[in-house]
């Protein structure tokens, strides 16, 4: 049966108080499932993820019992790294699971690390997250306390015993990248590495690795209770269970809400989140954060769905230039993604030209400068999305934002580049005209040098 | 004087390298308990973090200068974040950064004169849902329109430092310990 909007898994404890100590998640059933995964095989657990259809909450909505698949048989030392690095634009939803339910995080973390057979795990926990990390580091002291990590459990598969560290990052959006994550966990700056070899095969301290969400991991103690089916039948066909949405931008009530996979996101916009202030109109929605191609006022019927995001037809396909595709392969345009479950609404009288400016500065400044592409063409588009904001754009400054787009994207180690590249090229499919309007009104005289301050600073 | 690490900060970092296979993976944590001990991280302090965990002054360095959370200069008692990103940006987040400005009488980047503030902007802090947001350590304001500035720096000057508190808490548990 799907699961209707009330139903919950992940957000159950969310207002509850004091339900970030251990004795009161333990009251609402946190670690009740220890004995049943223990009861089983590793294997077996592994299987019944397998069948939830359970994807990565984290952005790129892979299936996580294959990726779990790909830890070669007899590993002597596996990790389990948690990725709390939570820094996508748009995106809240993991700092308030922490906040609320840390205690479900850590069931997770040891089910997914009894399964994998890894015997020491880690949570990359972002750094600016400082009441968060206070709250994480007192709930895995409390399970410490308790004796459900650090002490030996009886399992199917023998003793198992495992050890749990909180690593708090410094500042830097790339470390949500695994690879990214896994370098700076070992201590170096946060710069992507080369895949292959994937981190399943050689990761962290070059052993096998397995990088999971926060809200992926709080997931895993629903499936082993209930089964796997029982997951995957609260979703859509290809993605089990619940999908949970971080709202906001312009809208009544914005929030963290866990709804049904491939709910309609006219009906989270109007019917959750009570519309638009001052009544006003949808003029673009970014779906999945703001990495991700946005939507426009035709395209809100859509349900917020992995597949459904990437491959409905009803969403116009994104262009590097008028009448060109960008292809993702052959035959497959992009369209947009589900990504973070970022949602940011924005209402008819938003400066679309704007919050484009804010969001290429962000890629910008977050640039690992590993790539050149990236390093130099992220820069590049905020430079030029600047200049069009602060009506001192240059004749064909419209089609260099598109060109240098293509550019980017595909030519870089990670996805930051494609991240930038994507709403850039996104946001010119669907808003050219805004675009060229702030052309036509530039002040720009030709041969005058420009002062480029970065959007909102003073004039 | 050479500079040296207080014996607190000695068994924070014992403790730290106790959840790690080598040293090198120790060098955010202990860059964290740096920053507290001695405010900001000097060249001074990245040879004293080198030499502890016996890395290279020029990696710690790199490290030190990737991650925007390592101050390499004095900063305030009190580090404002502001984020203005994009859901930020849209529900008023700019207008609170300037009027932060204006009543701190600096820039975003800045430090005020009696040390008491450092105000950074920041990029998204994961808090769209309750924009725009500012974080002070562990205290955040939420849904801090420019109206509210002034009570939320009355608010912030009530607030513990930052050095030596709050930061870098982590790794409080021992794994081989028992409780």
């Amino acid at each position: 049966m799907p699961a209707d909007r009330n139903f919950k898994i992940v957000t159950r404890l969310f207002g509850v108080e004091n339900s970030n100590r251990l004795e009161v998640a333990a009251r609402h059933g946190n670690y009740s499932r220890l004995p049943t995964a223990f009861a089983m095989t590793p294997a077996a657990i592994i299987d019944e993820v397998k069948k939830s259809n359970l994807r990565g909450r984290g952005g790129a909505g892979f299936p996580t019992g294959m990726k779990w698949g790909f830890i070669p048989k007899g590993a002597e030392t596996v990790y389990l790294v948690c990725n709390a690095d939570e820094s996508e634009p748009g995106t809240c939803k993991d700092r308030e699971m922490i906040f609320w339910d840390p205690h479900l995080l850590i069931e997770g973390m040891i089910l997914s690390s009894y399964a994998l057979g890894c015997r020491h795990a880690y949570i990359y926990i972002r750094g600016e997250m400082i009441r968060e990390v206070a709250v994480l580091q007192r709930a895995v002291d409390e399970a410490y306390a308790k004796g459900y990590l650090g002490a030996e459990h009886r399992t199917a598969a023998g003793p198992f015993k495992m050890d749990l560290t909180v690593h708090r990052g410094a500042g830097a959006y790339i470390c949500g990248e695994e690879t990214s994550l896994l370098n700076s966990l070992e201590g170096k700056r946060g710069w992507p590495r080369l895949k292959p070899p994937f981190p399943a095969v050689k990761g962290l301290f070059g052993k096998p690795t397995i990088v999971n969400n926060v809200e992926t991991l709080m997931n895993v103690p629903f499936i082993v209770e209930n089964g796997g089916q029982r997951f995957a039948e609260l979703g859509t066909p290809r993605s089990g269970g619940t999908r949970t949405l971080c709202m906001s931008g312009h809208l009544n009530k914005p929030g963290v809400y866990e709804l049904p996979m491939g709910i309609p996101l006219r009906e989270v916009i109007y019917d959750i989140c009570g519309g638009v202030p001052g009544n006003k109109r949808v003029k673009a929605v970014i779906p999945g954060g703001s990495s991700m191609p946005p939507l426009d006022e035709s395209e809100l019927d859509i349900p917020m769905e992995f597949d459904a995001l990437m491959n409905d037809a009803r969403i116009k396909p994104v262009e590097y230039k008028p009448g060109h595709l960008f292809e993702l392969a052959p035959g497959k345009p992009l369209r947009t993604m589900a990504g973070s479950g970022g949602v940011v609404v924005m209402d008819e009288d938003t400066d679309i030209v704007a919050v484009c400016a804010r969001i290429m500065r962000f890629y910008a400044h977050e640039s690992c400068g590993q790539c050149t592409p990236c390093r130099e063409g992220t820069g590049w588009l905020a430079r030029v999305c600047t200049r069009l904001a602060n009506l001192q754009g240059q004749p064909g400054d419209v089609e260099l934002l598109g060109s240098i787009s293509y550019g980017i994207a595909g030519n870089t180690i990670c996805p930051l580049g494609e991240a930038a590249a994507w709403p850039m090229m996104g946001f010119l499919t669907k808003f050219r005209a805004d675009f060229e309007q702030k052309l036509r009104e530039s002040k720009y005289q030709p041969g005058q040098v420009s002062p480029v301050a970065h959007y909102g600073a003073h004039p | 004087m050479a500079l040296e690490f207080s014996p607190q900060a000695e068994q924070r970092i014992a403790e730290i390298c106790r959840h790690y296979p080598n040293t090198q993976a120790a060098c955010l944590p202990v860059l964290h308990v740096a920053q507290d001990e001695f405010g900001y991280i000097s060249t001074e302090v990245v040879d004293l973090v080198a030499a502890r965990l016996k890395l290279t002054s020029a990696h710690v360095y790199g490290v030190a200068t990737f991650y925007t959370m390592y101050h390499r200069e004095p900063c305030g008692k009190r580090v404002l974040m502001m984020c203005t990103n994009v859901s930020c940006m849209l529900r008023g987040g700019y207008e609170t950064l300037h009027k932060l400005e204006q009543q701190l009488g600096i820039k975003a980047g800045e430090t005020t004169k009696d040390g008491e503030f450092t105000l950074i902007e920041e990029e998204c802090l994961a808090a769209c849902a309750d924009a725009p947001a500012m974080i002070c350590g562990e205290r955040y304001f939420l849904r801090l329109t420019h109206d509210k500035v002034d009570d939320a720096l009355a608010e912030c000057k009530k607030l513990p430092a930052a050095h030596g508190a709050g930061h870098g808490q982590a790794h409080s548990s021992n794994p081989s310990k028992k409780h």
